[in-house]
C-alpha cells in the first residue's frame, strides 16, 4: 500500500499573531514557521503504518513557496520516503489545494491520503473533504484511531457528542486529529539522511488547473480586546464580586 | 433566491445549534428553507416547520441518511442546492464533515465558520485561532457557508407553520459504513449551550481530581469543560475540550481552573461574558483575559468556593 501525506507550513502555534496595521493580513516576516500541528499527526501515522509493514511507501507533499521544502524535509526525516513540492508563490484556497492534490493522486495512485483536519492559520477545515469529494472517495475526518485492513479502514472519529466508529473503503482520505498519536522528533542521523531522499518539484502553474481564488479578503483586523480584569484576594471576594458586581450567580 | 440550511438532528429531535444557524441564515436572506435528511425523522420536520423564521421544509427520509455519512448526505445536498443561492450549516463536527464535499462538487470555495453576516456575500470569520478577524467576500455565484453557532442567538422555536415538502432520496455510493457512536451521556447542560461552564486543566493533576470541578459544576448547573492538555493527559474525554480544535463556548460565566491559557484554549472561550481564572501561577496568560483572577492553589480554593456557593441561596438549580 502507498500513502500520500500532505503537510502545510504555517506560523508556529506558539507565536503570538500580530495583525498588520493596514488590514492586509498578519505579520509573517521573521516569524517562526512550523508544520501545521495535525499534519505532524498525519505524518506520524503514515510512518507508523509503514513500520508495521502494512504500507510500503509514504510520499510527503507540500504546496507553497520554496520554503515549503523544509516542511517536506521534516516529514522525510520522520520516515517518509519521497517528497513532492508543488511550487506556488501566492495563497491558494482549500478548493485549489484540493484540485492540486487530486492531480498528484491521479499520478501517484496512493491507497490513502493523510492530512491534518485543519490548518491553524486559515482555520478552514475543508481540504481533506474536498479532495475526497473530487475523487469520489470516502473520508474520515477528525480521526483519532486508524485500524487498517486489506480493503478498508476502521476509523474512530472525534465528534461533538463523543466518539464515532466508521468503516471506509479504500482508497480513502483520512484527516487527522491531535489525539491520533504522539508525533516523534526526528533524530539527527535521520535529519541527515532526509537530505538525500528524493524531492520532486512541480510548478502549480504547469498543472493546467484553474486556481483562481474565489474569496476576496477585504480586511483583517484584531478582535475586540477584553477590558482588563482585576485580581481578587480570596474566594469570598470572588464570590461576592460574581454575585454583586457581575451578577452571574 | 433563497437560502438552504441543513438541519442537524438525531432523527427524533432537532439539535439546538440548528436554531442558531437559522438566525444566521435569516440574516443572509429572509427566505430560509431547511433540509431535514434522516431516517424516520418526521418529528424533526414538524419541529422545524414550527420555527417562525423558516419558510419551507424539505424533508427527505431514507435509511441512507440515518447516520449522516457525508458520502451519502453530500450528493443529496448538492442536488437540492440547485435551487438556492446559499447552502449553510453549523460549523460543528456535523457541518464541517459534509459541507466541503458539497462545495467541491459544486466547484465553490467554502466560507467556513462565520461569526457575522455583513451582506449576502460578505462575512466575518476568525482566523489564527481567533487572533484575527477576516472580512471576506465570496465571488462564487452560489455560496457554501458554515456558521459558528455560538455567535448567533437561537431562533424562536414555535409560532411558525412552514410548508413541508417531501423530496426524493438520491443514489448513494456505498463506500462507507457507520458502525457505532459512543455519546457521553450527562445530566449536566451541554457544553456548547450552557449558561455556565467550569473547566479544568493540567493543574488538576488527575482524572479523579476532576471531581472538584464537577462538584462546582453541579452546584452551578454548569457544563464541564477542559483544556487540551487535560484531555491529552487522559483526565477527561475529548468531548469536553474547549479551544481552537475543540468546542467554542460563549457562556455568561466561564470558570477556568488550573488552565494556563494557551492561545488555542483562549480561542475557544475568550468571548465568554464573564471569565474567572483560578491558577497558582500569577503570570499565567489566562489572567490576561479574566475579569476576575484568583491566584491560589486550586486544591484549597475549590472546596472553599463550593462552601461559599452553598451559602448563597440565589443559585438556579
Amino acid at each position: 500500500m502507498k500513502i500520500l501525506v500532505a503537510v502545510k507550513r504555517v506560523i508556529d502555534y506558539n507565536v503570538q499573531i500580530r495583525v498588520k496595521e493596514d488590514g492586509s493580513g498578519v505579520h509573517t516576516d521573521n516569524v517562526k514557521m512550523s508544520t501545521n500541528p495535525p499534519d505532524d499527526n498525519a505524518v506520524e501515522e503514515s510512518v507508523k503504518l509503514k513500520e508495521s509493514g502494512k504500507v510500503k511507501e509514504v510520499i510527503a507533499i507540500s504546496i507553497g513557496e520554496d520554503k515549503a521544502q523544509e516542511t517536506i524535509r521534516k516529514a522525510l526525516a520522520i520516515g517518509a520516503d519521497k517528497g513532492i513540492h508543488v511550487k506556488a508563490d501566492s495563497y491558494i484556497e482549500p478548493l485549489g489545494i484540493a484540485k492540486i492534490l487530486k492531480k498528484i493522486v491521479e499520478k501517484e495512485k496512493p491507497d490513502m491520503v493523510f492530512l491534518g483536519k485543519q490548518a491553524i492559520d486559515d482555520d478552514c477545515n475543508q481540504t481533506g473533504q474536498m479532495l475526497a469529494a473530487m475523487l469520489n472517495w470516502p473520508q474520515a475526518t477528525f480521526t483519532s484511531k486508524v485500524n487498517l485492513k486489506d480493503k478498508s479502514a476502521e476509523i474512530i472519529r472525534e465528534i461533538d457528542e463523543g466518539l464515532e466508529t466508521i468503516e471506509v473503503n479504500l482508497p480513502a482520505v483520512v484527516s487527522c486529529d491531535l489525539r491520533l498519536n504522539e508525533p516523534r522528533f526526528a533524530s539527527l542521523p535521520n535529519i541527515m539522511k532526509a537530505k538525500k531522499k528524493p524531492m520532486e518539484q512541480i510548478n502549480a502553474k504547469d498543472l493546467g488547473l484553474d486556481l483562481t481564488n474565489r474569496i476576496q479578503q477585504i480586511k483583517v483586523e484584531e478582535p475586540p480586546k477584553r477590558k482588563a480584569g482585576i485580581k481578587v484576594a480570596n474566594v469570598a471576594e470572588l464570590v461576592s464580586k460574581l454575585k454583586n458586581e457581575a451578577k452571574v450567580l | 433566491m433563497s437560502v438552504l440550511l441543513i438541519a442537524e438532528h438525531d432523527n427524533s429531535k432537532l439539535k439546538p445549534f440548528t436554531l442558531n444557524a437559522i438566525t444566521a441564515a435569516s440574516k443572509i436572506d429572509s427566505d430560509v428553507h431547511v433540509l431535514v435528511a434522516g431516517s424516520n425523522c418526521e418529528n424533526v420536520s414538524n419541529e422545524i416547520a414550527n420555527v417562525p423564521l423558516v419558510k419551507k421544509v424539505l424533508w427527505c427520509d431514507s435509511p441512507n441518511y440515518q447516520n449522516y455519512l457525508p458520502e451519502n448526505l453530500a450528493p443529496l445536498v448538492t442536488k437540492a442546492a440547485e435551487q438556492y443561492d446559499h447552502v449553510v450549516a453549523s460549523a460543528n463536527t456535523f457541518g464541517k464533515n459534509f459541507m466541503p464535499r458539497v462545495a467541491a462538487a459544486l466547484d465553490i470555495s467554502q466560507v467556513s465558520d462565520i461569526i457575522k453576516v455583513s451582506s449576502p456575500d460578505t462575512f466575518v470569520r476568525p482566523i489564527y485561532a481567533g487572533n484575527a478577524f477576516a472580512t471576506v467576500k465570496s465571488n462564487d455565484k452560489k455560496k457554501c457557508v458554515t456558521i459558528r453557532p455560538t455567535s448567533f442567538e437561537p431562533a424562536e422555536k414555535t409560532g411558525g407553520s412552514a410548508k413541508i415538502e417531501k423530496i426524493e432520496a438520491v443514489d448513494v455510493p456505498n463506500i462507507s459504513k457507520f458502525i457505532k457512536r459512543e455519546e457521553t451521556k450527562s445530566e449536566r447542560p451541554e457544553l456548547g449551550t450552557a449558561r455556565v461552564v467550569v473547566s479544568g486543566g493540567r493543574g488538576l493533576e488527575s482524572g479523579e481530581n476532576f471531581k472538584l470541578i464537577t462538584d462546582i459544576a453541579d452546584k452551578l448547573n454548569a457544563a464541564v469543560g477542559a483544556s487540551r492538555a487535560a484531555v491529552d493527559a487522559g483526565y477527561i474525554s475529548n468531548d469536553h475540550q474547549v479551544g481552537q480544535t475543540g468546542k467554542v463556548v460563549v457562556p455568561d460565566l466561564y470558570i477556568a481552573v488550573g488552565i494556563s491559557g494557551a492561545i488555542q484554549h483562549l480561542a475557544g472561550m475568550k468571548e465568554s461574558k464573564i471569565i474567572v481564572a483560578i491558577n497558582k501561577d500569577g503570570e499565567a496568560p489566562i489572567f490576561s483575559v479574566a475579569d476576575y483572577g484568583l491566584e491560589a492553589d486550586l486544591f484549597k480554593a475549590l472546596p472553599e468556593f463550593l462552601a461559599e456557593l452553598n451559602k448563597l441561596n440565589t443559585i438556579q438549580k
